[in-house]
């Protein structure tokens, strides 16, 4: 149950942040336009999206092996301690 | 080939006639989906009018709430009275009965169209009579795919916790499609110039989909069925 | 699959250490400069989410059909990892097309099928926890059907209008790219196996203890 809030939390504040630190998005364009030819006001550097988008992907991995460790390492013990009491009759 | 539509038709029948005795769940579903058309006139408003545009989406998102609705109170009643397992008991075929009971839930879903095609064309000044056979085709089709996968799930829940809130979570994702077609077809015959190349379109869409859907709950319906 | 796996351990951790070496020197995409290199995380993490809704559904079947409890450990190993790299395709896709098309977030077909696939996945994992007993089956079902959606997005993408880049970029990639995205899916590929198999030994390990704790009970 922690566990869920935990990712509910860290999904939820992810483009929370990301949304706070940027203007409101401009009126959608219709086709493909390079870069180059945007105004000034509109070309976003690139960068903090960038490394945005790697440190979640890794953010993410990192936390879901980490939930599997723990689950492993519970289970581990709970098997244990099973097979310790099931060979008393 | 006989003896399938036959059991079919003997749980429709069943279904519907105890269904006419009391009729609580046409009267309440269809009550509710008008309930959903009003809300939904009130809520999207333009210079204090509802949006004309939003007939098409209103009456299909009406049609799956009153659809969910439906579902949950007829399997509801199954429960209840233990019936379903008696179904089971039967020696017939399983799929038949699934059959049986999809075809209740498009009788139903039917009479609720009945009301809510005409209260919609009446409230949102949208075309029904324009292309009634195209109006038809699109809502019968997108009600089939929808009904399908509904009676599947409906029945697999009945023996299931949070069986209520569980309905929708599994139903809505998978019949989205069936809905986004639905609507950008009935969009399409709304218009001005009704637009029939393009109803034509999202109706083999639908089509489409309830070939498949329709033969993967046949397929899977007695293994989920059986403990 | 055990003596592979620290073996393959070792060669992911050796891939994903050298891919950011790997992306940097690919050469920059024309019109959209740096932000297009999220591309090499982001398609092989799509490629991933679909591939995994692909087992889990089969799985599911083979579950369903042949009553197989190691399928449904496998359906459900896969159905969470198809959350998981879902997860990362909607959260890098956004990032990447703020720049790319100057919004967060467009109703295409191939994003929403994208969306709704990863809503199904995420359905199917709430079913398995709070469905309550027989709530494998019920999952199963919606695996398949799940499943049977991921055609309709591949085909979608052909069919109608859209801003995306239709699938057939990546045979047109320029070599210097070619070679750093087929690395990036390697090493997707290969996190993919090793997840799998760990998710898949945790539920047996589950199992286990379960038969142990019901044979306690006796």
């Amino acid at each position: 149950m922690k566990r869920l809030v935990l990712v509910i939390a860290l999904v939820a504040l992810l483009p929370g942040a990301m949304m706070y630190a940027q203007q409101p998005p401009p009126t959608m364009q219709e086709d493909f336009v390079p870069v180059s030819a945007l105004p000034q006001a509109e070309q976003l550097p690139a960068a903090p999206l960038l490394i945005a988008a790697y440190a979640f992907v890794w953010v993410a991995l990192m936390v879901y092996v980490w939930s599997l460790w723990r689950r492993m390492a519970r289970l581990e013990r709970d098997l244990a301690d099973l097979q310790r009491r099931v060979p008393k009759p | 080939m006989t003896q399938f539509l036959r059991v079919a038709w003997v749980v429709m029948r069943k279904d519907l006639t105890i269904e006419m005795r009391s009729r609580e769940i046409v009267y309440t579903t269809v009550f509710f989906a008008a309930s959903c058309v009003l809300v939904f006139a009130f809520a999207l408003v333009r210079e204090g009018r509802p949006l004309e545009d939003a007939a098409a989406g209103i009456l299909w998102i009406s049609i799956a709430f009153a659809g969910t609705l439906g579902l949950g109170r007829t399997f509801e009643r199954e429960r209840h009275t233990e019936t379903l397992r008696a179904l089971m008991l039967a020696p017939s075929d399983r799929p038949a009965i699934y059959v049986g009971k999809l075809l209740g839930m498009l009788v139903l879903l039917a009479i609720v169209e009945a009301v809510l095609v005409p209260m919609v064309g009446l409230l949102f000044h949208a075309p029904v009579f324009a292309r009634p056979l195209w109006l038809g085709a699109l809502l019968a089709a997108g009600t089939l795919g929808f009904a399908s996968v509904g009676t599947l799930f409906a029945a697999m829940l009945v023996r299931a916790r949070s069986r209520d809130v569980l309905l929708p979570v599994l139903l809505y994702p998978i019949t989205i499609p069936v809905i986004i077609a639905g609507v950008r077809g009935t969009a399409a015959l709304f218009q001005a110039t009704p637009d029939e190349p393009m109803a034509r379109f999202w109706a083999a869409l639908l089509v489409f989909f309830d070939v498949v859907f329709v033969t993967l709950s046949l397929w899977t319906f007695e293994p989920l069925m059986t403990e | 699959m055990s003596r592979l796996f620290v073996p393959l351990l070792l060669l992911a951790t050796a891939l994903f250490a050298a891919a950011p070496f790997v992306v940097a020197n690919a050469p920059f995409e024309e019109t959209m400069g740096l932000v297009q290199k999220i591309f090499y995380y982001h398609v092989p993490s799509a490629m991933m989410m679909f591939l995994s809704a692909f087992v889990c559904g089969i799985a599911s079947a083979i579950f369903l059909f042949r009553r197989s409890a190691a399928a449904d450990r496998v359906a459900q190993a896969a159905g969470e990892l198809v959350v998981l790299f879902g997860l990362i395709v909607l959260v890098t896709g956004p990032l990447w097309a703020r720049k790319a098309w100057g919004v967060w977030w467009e109703w295409d077909a191939r994003l929403t099928s994208s969306l709704l696939l990863w809503m199904i996945f995420l359905a199917y994992l709430l079913v398995r926890r709070f469905g309550g007993p027989g709530s494998e089956k019920l999952a199963g079902a919606m695996a398949l059907f799940g499943m049977a959606n991921v055609p309709f997005v591949y085909v979608s993408v052909n069919y109608w209008r859209t801003l995306h880049p239709k699938t057939s970029v990546v045979m047109t990639l320029a070599p210097g790219m070619r070679a750093a995205f087929w690395f990036s899916v390697a090493a997707f590929v290969i996190l993919y196996v090793l997840l799998l198999t760990l998710r898949k030994r945790l539920e047996d390990r589950q199992a286990a203890v379960e038969q142990l704790y019901l044979a306690f009970e006796e």
